[in-house]
């Protein structure tokens, strides 16, 4: 490839230390480029395929497994919490129910002895009222036949001091028309 | 990487590509099949880094991973999911094996941007042999998994009849190439983003022109961070593509 020079050339492809053309074009190296290569990947292969990859995959599966497992616990929590959260709601209604039912029973009953308290002074009330009226209704007829009474009388004694004679049914007839109107 | 000398007479002397040259780790010598040249240092490097983020980062196995063992299961699931996704459920067996590519790959293209590195990745006799092992892998499998079958691969049904024997050739060379790009893309990316930046280093060596230099080298160094990653996705993903059409081989 290259002129031989004096010094120390490793290769006909370096000169005075500097290359000839491409490196990467001398064959003089390829057999130790090669062999180093086959070396370097028989080695990184060999770790890779024993050690590295099985262990990263088991950290992955692994991983993905407690990912699973944590999921379907807090999944499982999140229901048990739910129903706790039920229970909780229906013991709330069924004890409003309850205290409901208890005001209204309570109300009835108090309604019950008011009604008790008040139906017999009412009655009472009612009775004397009725005495009551019973007695003015009394008082007022009286009054009133007393009334006729002097009224007639009265009537007569007129009649006769004008010196008419006036007979007790006439009389009586035009008092009662009198008091009438 | 190599020296950026200046020429005795003032003028720049590049010499960007004396930082892919192969030499002896101790003395100086021919280098042979076994000796222990940079080559051999940088892909050591290589391994400790993989084995560092995916044997020794994970060794805690938590279930809550640390910084290290997140990076190391984010790299595993990013392949797995390649594999998976593009080659079919049925190519999850050639997961290690994709993912022994990735991770030399991209570690090997990372670690040549540290500066005064050497990038295995960027020569032709790695990457060759790479696209090579795919190349044959692919070629075996769709073999075993098929027989005569995987021949369909390069006879298009969907096609008038009439075109089917062009199309099969032309199948057929593109089948062929693929090796060749596939190793071609992945250490020329690499050789010439490292080549572009020495040059722009030995710019440095004039006064007025070094400010410029460093931020070109900056902007290219960023780019190369970029180039290293999507070089290595895309190595491993076209793995996985022909991989399909091994074990898939229907168009």
């Amino acid at each position: 490839m290259a002129t031989e020079t004096l010094g120390e050339t490793t290769s006909t492809c370096v000169v005075d230390g500097s290359a000839v053309g491409m490196p990467q074009l001398c064959f003089d190296w390829w057999p130790n480029q090669i062999f180093w290569l086959l070396v370097t990947l028989a080695v990184i292969f060999f770790f890779l395929s024993r050690v590295a990859l099985p262990r990263i995959a088991s950290v992955l599966a692994e991983r993905q497994g407690s990912i699973t497992n944590d999921l379907a616990a807090a999944e499982d929590l999140k229901s048990r919490a739910l129903e706790a959260e039920e229970a909780y709601n229906k013991a709330l209604a069924e004890a409003r129910t309850e205290a409901q039912k208890i005001i209204a029973e309570a109300k009835a009953e108090i309604q019950a002895d008011l009604d008790d308290a008040t139906a017999k002074p009412d009655a009472e009330i009612a009775a004397k009222l009725a005495e009551s009226e019973k007695k003015i209704a009394e008082t007022r007829a009286s009054a009133m036949e007393a009334v006729k009474g002097v009224a007639k009388d009265t009537a007569g004694e007129l009649v006769a001091a004008m010196g008419t004679k006036a007979d007790a049914r006439t009389i009586t007839a035009a008092v009662n028309a009198r008091m009438k109107g | 990487m190599a020296t950026e000398a200046q020429g005795e007479e003032g003028g720049l002397v590049f010499h960007p590509m004396d930082q892919f040259i192969v030499k002896p780790l101790f003395g100086d010598g021919p280098v042979g099949l076994f000796t222990i040249t940079n080559v051999t240092l940088w892909m050591a490097l290589t391994v400790i880094a993989v084995m560092a983020l995916l044997v020794l980062g994970t060794a805690k196995r938590a279930t809550i991973p640390g910084r290290m063992q997140s990076i190391g299961e984010l790299a595993y699931g990013f392949i797995y999911k390649m594999v998976e996704d593009v080659a079919g459920k049925d190519a999850v067996g050639f997961f290690p094996y994709i993912m022994t590519l990735f991770m030399f790959i991209v570690f090997a293209n990372f670690l040549g941007l540290l500066p005064m590195s050497f990038t295995t990745t960027s020569h032709f006799a790695v990457t060759v042999v790479l696209a090579l092992l795919v190349f044959f892998t692919v070629t075996i499998v769709g073999f075993v998994k098929n027989g005569s079958a995987f021949l369909g691969l390069f006879w298009v049904k969907s096609a008038p009849l009439a075109l089917r024997p062009v199309l099969a050739v032309i199948e057929i060379i593109s089948y062929f190439v693929r090796p060749v790009s596939h190793s071609i893309r992945l250490a020329g990316n690499l050789m010439a983003g490292h080549a572009v930046i020495k040059v722009f280093a030995g710019f440095a060596a004039i006064a007025l022109v070094s400010p410029l230099s460093v931020v070109a080298i900056t902007a290219m160094y960023g780019l190369e961070v970029l180039v290293s990653f999507i070089q290595a996705y895309v190595f491993t993903i076209l793995t996985c593509v022909y991989l399909k059409d091994a074990l898939h081989p229907s168009h």
